[in-house]
């Protein structure tokens, strides 16, 4: 079994070849998948924190006004 | 033609509605590629034989071919997207073409890089200037060019006009990446796989290659849809439909 294993890992002496071609396959297309995940996630963080401020802008507005009146 | 298919068409296009529908398509599609990916690699890597000639060197295929023939599939997608925007000023289609680039030139890369690994020990050197190496070489600058052009406008809905007019020029390349090896006699092989006539090569090997060739398109849409996603929640920040998921996803 671990001899099967083995001479599979081997691939028939092109190890050198073929298991880098997987590697880049793999590599290349998960920083492809994770990208637009850490954007999204960074886009929605980011406007989060604009609406934040926008609404303690308004509240602070809001209540210059009622005491001047 | 019945009226409630462009009427479909016309509410998909709508950015919160393909926004709803691309989250629900997206895990499917996902899945789909990896089962079919796992499947396919058990059948290329373990079942089928080796190549009598070129004994497991020739086990690249499996994931060489698929990358290839979705370099030009994105590309044309990337252009007929540029086409509508182009055309009708849709804004998802310029979503869609500009998304569709940097996947294009992710599996554009994989294709040379693996294509390279292949020709080290069958061929004998890791590069030349074979026509279809060079007309590849030529999408992969496409896309990047696609890339840069977009992300050079301050505007964004400006930046994917002017970008996807070059994606729209560079379709010329993709017949003749396909037909390079037949119109140029050189060092690349030519097509074993071919949609009129018998193929030439084992069904042992052909499976695996047309799993794998539904894994990559799969995937393709899979991260599409993430990619149109995230663009659409920043061209539309201001809307509410936009803010709405902000809230919602603190809740989470």
């Amino acid at each position: 079994m671990s001899g099967s294993l083995q001479s599979f890992f081997a691939m028939g002496g092109y190890a050198a070849y073929v298991w880098p071609a997987y590697g880049v396959f793999f590599t290349v297309l998960l920083i492809d998948w994770l990208a637009p995940q850490f954007r999204r996630r960074r886009l929605l963080r980011d406007l989060r924190g604009r609406m934040a401020r926008q609404n303690a802008r308004n509240e602070r507005t809001g209540r210059k006004s009622t005491a001047s009146t | 033609m019945a009226n409630w298919i462009p009427l479909w068409l016309h509410k998909l296009s709508s950015p919160p509605v393909f926004y709803r529908f691309a989250g629900t398509l997206r895990p499917w599609a996902i899945a789909l590629a990896l089962v079919l990916g796992i499947v396919a690699m058990y059948g290329g890597l373990v079942l089928a034989p080796p190549d009598y000639q070129q004994g497991n060197d020739y086990r690249i295929i499996f994931i060489h071919v698929p990358s290839a023939w979705m370099s030009l599939f994105i590309y044309a997608v990337m252009g007929i997207a540029a086409f509508i925007a182009l055309v009708w000023r849709i804004k998802l289609a310029e979503v869609v073409a500009m998304a569709s680039a940097p996947i294009g030139a992710a599996f554009t890369f994989i294709t040379l890089v693996t294509g390279s690994l292949w020709g080290a020990r069958m061929w004998g050197t890791w590069w030349t200037w074979d026509a279809r190496l060079t007309s590849e070489l030529v999408l992969l600058f496409l896309y990047l060019g696609v890339i840069a052009l977009y992300h050079s406008f301050e505007d964004r809905r400006q930046g994917a006009r002017t970008a996807g007019f070059l994606a729209l020029i560079g379709v010329v390349n993709v017949p003749i990446v396909h037909f390079s090896v037949n119109w140029w006699n050189t060092l690349h092989q030519g097509s074993t796989i071919r949609l009129l006539g018998p193929s030439t090569i084992a069904s042992s090997m052909l499976w695996p290659l047309l799993t794998m060739m539904a894994a990559t398109k799969f995937y393709y849409f899979a991260s599409l849809f993430g990619r149109v996603r995230a663009d659409l929640l920043a061209l539309e920040s201001g809307k509410d439909w936009v803010r709405q998921i902000a809230e919602n996803e603190v809740r989470r």
